[in-house]
Protein backbone atom coordinates (compact mmCIF):
# COMPACT_ATOMS: atom_id res chain seq x y z
CA UNK A 1 0.00 0.00 0.00
CA UNK A 2 1.15 3.64 -0.82
CA UNK A 3 1.06 6.01 1.47
CA UNK A 4 0.43 9.24 -0.03
CA UNK A 5 1.87 12.30 2.02
CA UNK A 6 -1.65 14.44 0.95
CA UNK A 7 -3.50 11.52 2.75
CA UNK A 8 -3.82 13.76 6.07
CA UNK A 9 -7.41 14.25 7.26
CA UNK A 10 -8.79 17.53 5.93
CA UNK A 11 -11.48 19.42 7.59
CA UNK A 12 -14.45 19.61 5.26
CA UNK A 13 -17.52 22.07 5.74
CA UNK A 14 -20.33 20.70 3.85
CA UNK A 15 -22.89 23.22 3.50
CA UNK A 16 -26.88 22.97 2.06
CA UNK A 17 -30.00 24.03 2.72
CA UNK A 18 -33.18 22.33 3.02
CA UNK A 19 -35.52 19.59 1.86
CA UNK A 20 -33.42 17.81 -1.19
CA UNK A 21 -30.25 19.72 -0.77
CA UNK A 22 -29.50 18.10 2.55
CA UNK A 23 -30.78 14.86 1.69
CA UNK A 24 -28.13 15.00 -1.50
CA UNK A 25 -25.74 16.71 0.74
CA UNK A 26 -25.82 13.87 3.18
CA UNK A 27 -25.45 11.47 0.11
CA UNK A 28 -21.99 12.88 -0.81
CA UNK A 29 -20.70 12.79 2.54
CA UNK A 30 -19.58 9.13 2.18
CA UNK A 31 -16.97 10.45 -0.20
CA UNK A 32 -14.87 11.83 2.79
CA UNK A 33 -14.42 8.96 5.10
CA UNK A 34 -11.45 9.67 6.93
CA UNK A 35 -11.82 13.19 7.48
CA UNK A 36 -13.46 15.37 9.47
CA UNK A 37 -16.91 16.98 8.43
CA UNK A 38 -18.73 19.98 9.78
CA UNK A 39 -22.24 20.92 8.31
CA UNK A 40 -24.01 23.33 8.30
CA UNK A 41 -27.66 23.50 7.33
CA UNK A 42 -30.98 25.63 7.61
CA UNK A 43 -33.39 23.71 10.17
CA UNK A 44 -32.46 21.88 14.12
CA UNK A 45 -34.64 19.09 13.37
CA UNK A 46 -31.72 17.86 10.63
CA UNK A 47 -29.22 17.43 13.35
CA UNK A 48 -30.32 13.82 14.27
CA UNK A 49 -29.54 12.71 10.81
CA UNK A 50 -26.49 13.44 12.02
CA UNK A 51 -26.30 12.70 15.91
CA UNK A 52 -21.99 12.81 16.25
CA UNK A 53 -21.43 15.27 13.90
CA UNK A 54 -20.94 19.09 14.29
CA UNK A 55 -24.09 20.94 13.12
CA UNK A 56 -24.40 24.83 12.25
CA UNK A 57 -27.68 26.24 11.91
CA UNK A 58 -27.81 29.21 9.76
CA UNK A 59 -30.73 31.42 8.65
CA UNK A 60 -32.19 30.07 4.39
CA UNK A 61 -32.71 33.20 2.49
CA UNK A 62 -33.93 33.76 -1.08
CA UNK A 63 -32.11 36.68 -3.50
CA UNK A 64 -34.97 38.73 -2.46
CA UNK A 65 -34.57 38.94 0.48
CA UNK A 66 -31.86 41.39 1.49
CA UNK A 67 -31.67 41.34 5.35
CA UNK A 68 -32.16 37.87 5.54
CA UNK A 69 -29.01 37.48 2.71
CA UNK A 70 -27.22 39.96 4.41
CA UNK A 71 -27.72 37.47 8.02
CA UNK A 72 -26.92 34.24 6.42
CA UNK A 73 -23.74 36.23 5.15
CA UNK A 74 -22.34 37.23 8.24
CA UNK A 75 -23.43 34.01 9.84
CA UNK A 76 -21.12 31.87 7.04
CA UNK A 77 -18.39 34.42 7.22
CA UNK A 78 -18.51 33.56 11.11
CA UNK A 79 -18.53 29.96 10.45
CA UNK A 80 -15.67 29.77 7.72
CA UNK A 81 -13.16 32.30 10.06
CA UNK A 82 -13.73 29.68 12.91
CA UNK A 83 -13.82 26.76 11.27
CA UNK A 84 -11.30 27.53 8.74
CA UNK A 85 -11.93 24.45 6.32
CA UNK A 86 -9.36 22.83 3.68
CA UNK A 87 -12.81 22.39 1.56
CA UNK A 88 -16.27 23.56 1.54
CA UNK A 89 -18.60 21.04 -0.27
CA UNK A 90 -22.26 22.49 -1.39
CA UNK A 91 -25.33 20.79 -3.01
CA UNK A 92 -26.74 24.47 -2.57
CA UNK A 93 -28.56 26.82 -2.51
CA UNK A 94 -28.13 29.89 -0.63
CA UNK A 95 -25.88 29.10 2.39
CA UNK A 96 -23.42 27.20 -0.38
CA UNK A 97 -23.01 29.64 -2.40
CA UNK A 98 -21.85 32.16 0.22
CA UNK A 99 -19.71 29.74 1.81
CA UNK A 100 -18.14 29.22 -2.10
CA UNK A 101 -17.89 32.88 -2.14
CA UNK A 102 -16.32 33.52 0.74
CA UNK A 103 -14.08 30.40 1.10
CA UNK A 104 -11.90 31.54 -1.78
CA UNK A 105 -10.39 34.35 0.40
CA UNK A 106 -9.71 31.59 3.28
CA UNK A 107 -8.19 29.26 0.54
CA UNK A 108 -10.45 26.74 0.81
CA UNK A 109 -10.71 23.80 -2.05
CA UNK A 110 -14.50 24.39 -3.15
CA UNK A 111 -17.07 22.23 -4.62
CA UNK A 112 -20.44 22.90 -5.98
CA UNK A 113 -22.49 20.54 -7.08
CA UNK A 114 -25.66 21.35 -8.32
CA UNK A 115 -28.98 19.85 -7.36
CA UNK A 116 -30.47 16.96 -9.40
CA UNK A 117 -33.69 18.90 -9.34
CA UNK A 118 -32.01 21.29 -12.20
CA UNK A 119 -32.63 19.11 -15.58
CA UNK A 120 -32.82 21.61 -17.89
CA UNK A 121 -30.22 24.79 -16.82
CA UNK A 122 -27.82 25.07 -14.12
CA UNK A 123 -29.65 26.91 -10.70
CA UNK A 124 -29.08 29.94 -10.10
CA UNK A 125 -27.42 30.05 -7.03
CA UNK A 126 -24.90 27.62 -9.03
CA UNK A 127 -24.58 30.46 -12.06
CA UNK A 128 -23.56 32.75 -9.08
CA UNK A 129 -20.64 30.62 -8.09
CA UNK A 130 -19.45 29.55 -11.46
CA UNK A 131 -16.33 31.74 -11.60
CA UNK A 132 -15.43 30.60 -7.62
CA UNK A 133 -15.98 27.25 -7.41
CA UNK A 134 -12.67 25.22 -8.12
CA UNK A 135 -14.86 22.08 -8.99
CA UNK A 136 -18.36 22.88 -10.55
CA UNK A 137 -20.43 20.24 -11.31
CA UNK A 138 -23.96 19.16 -12.57
CA UNK A 139 -25.70 16.16 -12.31
CA UNK A 140 -26.93 15.67 -15.71
CA UNK A 141 -24.10 14.50 -18.96
CA UNK A 142 -26.59 16.75 -21.37
CA UNK A 143 -25.85 19.93 -19.37
CA UNK A 144 -22.17 19.52 -19.27
CA UNK A 145 -19.80 21.46 -21.38
CA UNK A 146 -16.05 21.78 -21.98
CA UNK A 147 -16.00 24.98 -20.32
CA UNK A 148 -18.29 23.97 -17.46
CA UNK A 149 -19.82 23.11 -15.82
CA UNK A 150 -18.24 19.16 -15.21
CA UNK A 151 -20.46 16.23 -14.94
CA UNK A 152 -18.84 13.44 -12.78
CA UNK A 153 -22.05 11.64 -11.91
CA UNK A 154 -24.72 12.16 -9.84
CA UNK A 155 -26.16 11.54 -6.17
CA UNK A 156 -27.24 8.43 -6.70
CA UNK B 1 -51.07 3.56 4.53
CA UNK B 2 -50.82 5.64 1.70
CA UNK B 3 -48.14 8.62 2.77
CA UNK B 4 -48.48 11.75 0.88
CA UNK B 5 -45.65 14.27 1.58
CA UNK B 6 -45.66 18.04 0.11
CA UNK B 7 -42.20 18.91 1.86
CA UNK B 8 -41.82 21.49 4.68
CA UNK B 9 -41.57 24.96 2.57
CA UNK B 10 -45.08 25.51 0.89
CA UNK B 11 -48.04 23.96 1.03
CA UNK B 12 -49.24 22.13 -1.85
CA UNK B 13 -53.21 22.46 -1.36
CA UNK B 14 -54.26 21.12 -5.03
CA UNK B 15 -52.37 17.77 -4.33
CA UNK B 16 -53.92 17.37 -1.18
CA UNK B 17 -57.46 18.25 -2.83
CA UNK B 18 -57.01 15.61 -5.32
CA UNK B 19 -55.75 12.98 -2.86
CA UNK B 20 -58.80 13.73 -0.36
CA UNK B 21 -61.27 13.38 -3.27
CA UNK B 22 -59.90 10.17 -4.18
CA UNK B 23 -60.11 9.21 -0.68
CA UNK B 24 -63.93 10.11 -0.49
CA UNK B 25 -64.39 8.59 -3.91
CA UNK B 26 -62.74 5.18 -3.13
CA UNK B 27 -64.11 5.38 0.96
CA UNK B 28 -60.73 5.19 2.19
CA UNK B 29 -59.42 5.53 5.32
CA UNK B 30 -55.88 4.67 5.17
CA UNK B 31 -54.22 7.70 4.27
CA UNK B 32 -51.35 10.47 5.88
CA UNK B 33 -50.92 13.55 4.32
CA UNK B 34 -47.98 15.78 6.01
CA UNK B 35 -49.17 18.84 4.31
CA UNK B 36 -46.50 21.70 5.13
CA UNK B 37 -47.58 25.21 6.06
CA UNK B 38 -51.30 25.10 5.13
CA UNK B 39 -54.87 25.20 6.79
CA UNK B 40 -56.01 23.05 4.05
CA UNK B 41 -58.54 20.92 5.82
CA UNK B 42 -59.39 17.36 4.10
CA UNK B 43 -62.82 15.42 4.57
CA UNK B 44 -60.87 11.99 4.48
CA UNK B 45 -57.16 12.48 4.99
CA UNK B 46 -55.63 12.22 8.07
CA UNK B 47 -52.95 15.52 8.57
CA UNK B 48 -49.92 17.38 10.05
CA UNK B 49 -48.14 19.89 8.72
CA UNK B 50 -44.59 18.88 9.49
CA UNK B 51 -42.40 16.10 10.34
CA UNK B 52 -38.69 15.58 11.40
CA UNK B 53 -36.06 13.33 9.41
CA UNK B 54 -36.79 10.49 11.60
CA UNK B 55 -40.30 10.44 12.00
CA UNK B 56 -40.86 10.93 8.15
CA UNK B 57 -38.43 8.08 7.49
CA UNK B 58 -40.44 5.65 9.26
CA UNK B 59 -43.48 7.04 8.26
CA UNK B 60 -42.42 6.11 4.92
CA UNK B 61 -40.91 2.93 5.72
CA UNK B 62 -44.13 2.04 7.01
CA UNK B 63 -45.83 2.96 4.11
CA UNK B 64 -47.29 0.45 1.05
CA UNK B 65 -46.53 3.30 -1.18
CA UNK B 66 -46.09 7.38 -1.29
CA UNK B 67 -47.87 10.17 -2.74
CA UNK B 68 -45.89 13.63 -3.11
CA UNK B 69 -44.63 16.75 -4.83
CA UNK B 70 -42.19 16.27 -7.31
CA UNK B 71 -39.10 17.58 -4.84
CA UNK B 72 -35.77 15.72 -4.42
CA UNK B 73 -35.86 15.01 -0.88
CA UNK B 74 -39.18 12.75 -1.35
CA UNK B 75 -37.90 11.18 -4.30
CA UNK B 76 -34.63 10.03 -3.10
CA UNK B 77 -36.39 9.22 0.32
CA UNK B 78 -38.27 6.72 -1.63
CA UNK B 79 -36.08 5.04 -4.01
CA UNK B 80 -33.73 4.67 -0.78
CA UNK B 81 -36.90 3.00 0.91
CA UNK B 82 -37.94 0.85 -2.22
CA UNK B 83 -41.18 2.46 -2.20
CA UNK B 84 -43.23 2.98 -5.22
CA UNK B 85 -43.65 6.78 -5.63
CA UNK B 86 -46.21 9.09 -7.64
CA UNK B 87 -45.28 12.70 -8.20
CA UNK B 88 -47.11 15.82 -8.49
CA UNK B 89 -44.94 18.27 -9.96
CA UNK B 90 -45.76 21.70 -8.49
CA UNK B 91 -46.54 24.56 -11.26
CA UNK B 92 -44.69 27.96 -11.20
CA UNK B 93 -48.01 29.38 -12.95
CA UNK B 94 -50.14 28.87 -10.12
CA UNK B 95 -47.94 29.76 -7.53
CA UNK B 96 -46.79 26.38 -6.20
CA UNK B 97 -43.03 26.82 -6.45
CA UNK B 98 -41.20 29.88 -8.34
CA UNK B 99 -41.16 28.10 -11.52
CA UNK B 100 -41.52 24.58 -13.06
CA UNK B 101 -38.34 22.78 -12.79
CA UNK B 102 -40.60 20.09 -10.86
CA UNK B 103 -42.62 19.68 -14.12
CA UNK B 104 -38.73 18.72 -15.36
CA UNK B 105 -37.59 16.92 -12.76
CA UNK B 106 -40.78 14.70 -12.59
CA UNK B 107 -40.90 13.83 -16.40
CA UNK B 108 -36.83 13.14 -16.43
CA UNK B 109 -37.05 10.46 -13.91
CA UNK B 110 -40.44 9.25 -14.92
CA UNK B 111 -38.36 8.49 -18.64
CA UNK B 112 -35.80 6.60 -16.30
CA UNK B 113 -39.06 4.58 -15.00
CA UNK B 114 -38.07 5.49 -11.44
CA UNK B 115 -41.36 6.88 -10.48
CA UNK B 116 -44.76 7.41 -11.65
CA UNK B 117 -45.78 11.09 -12.65
CA UNK B 118 -49.26 13.18 -13.18
CA UNK B 119 -49.81 16.64 -14.19
CA UNK B 120 -53.64 16.43 -14.44
CA UNK B 121 -56.33 15.20 -12.52
CA UNK B 122 -57.28 12.29 -14.80
CA UNK B 123 -53.75 11.47 -15.05
CA UNK B 124 -53.72 11.44 -10.98
CA UNK B 125 -56.67 8.71 -10.75
CA UNK B 126 -54.97 6.36 -13.40
CA UNK B 127 -51.34 6.89 -11.53
CA UNK B 128 -53.32 5.67 -8.08
CA UNK B 129 -54.41 2.58 -9.60
CA UNK B 130 -51.35 1.78 -10.87
CA UNK B 131 -49.36 3.11 -8.07
CA UNK B 132 -51.31 0.72 -5.40
CA UNK B 133 -50.51 -2.40 -8.29
CA UNK B 134 -46.64 -1.94 -7.50
CA UNK B 135 -44.94 -4.19 -4.70
CA UNK B 136 -44.83 -2.16 -1.71
CA UNK B 137 -41.02 -3.36 -0.86
CA UNK B 138 -39.20 -2.87 -4.38
CA UNK B 139 -35.48 -2.33 -5.33
CA UNK B 140 -33.58 0.04 -3.18
CA UNK B 141 -30.99 2.52 -4.30
CA UNK B 142 -28.14 2.65 -2.13
CA UNK B 143 -27.74 5.64 0.47
CA UNK B 144 -24.96 7.35 -1.09
CA UNK B 145 -24.05 8.88 -4.21
CA UNK B 146 -22.27 7.06 -7.49
CA UNK B 147 -19.26 5.69 -7.37
CA UNK B 148 -18.31 7.89 -10.01
CA UNK B 149 -18.89 11.30 -8.20
CA UNK B 150 -17.97 9.90 -4.85
CA UNK B 151 -15.06 9.28 -6.45
CA UNK B 152 -14.63 12.47 -7.86
CA UNK B 153 -14.96 14.38 -4.61
CA UNK B 154 -12.25 11.83 -2.92
CA UNK B 155 -9.49 12.92 -4.72
CA UNK B 156 -10.76 16.49 -5.06
CA UNK B 157 -10.70 17.42 -1.49
CA UNK B 158 -7.07 16.19 -0.76
CA UNK B 159 -5.56 17.95 -3.95
CA UNK B 160 -5.05 14.89 -6.26
CA UNK B 161 -4.63 15.43 -10.30
CA UNK B 162 -7.87 14.53 -12.14
CA UNK B 163 -7.81 12.45 -14.24
CA UNK B 164 -6.04 10.06 -11.97
CA UNK B 165 -2.54 9.31 -13.02
CA UNK B 166 -2.20 5.86 -13.81
CA UNK B 167 0.20 3.98 -11.58
CA UNK B 168 3.18 2.86 -12.92
CA UNK B 169 5.84 0.52 -11.73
Amino acid sequence: MTIHANARPRKILAVSSGGGHWVQLRRVVPAFTGHRVVYVTIDPTYRKDVPDEKVYIVNDATRWDRWGSLRLAFSILRILIRERPDAIVSTGAAPGCFAILFGRFLRARTVWIDSIANVESMSLSGMMVRRHADLWLTQWAHLARPEGPEHAGRVF
Amino acid sequence: MIFVTVGAQMPFDRLIEWVDAWAVAGDRSDVMAQIGPSTFQPKRVRVLPFMDPPTFRRTMMESSCVVAHAGMGTILSALELGKPILVVPRLGALSETRNDHQVATARRFRAEGLVLSAETREAFIAGMAELEAQPPDGPRIPARASDALLDRLRRFVVGEPWPPERESR
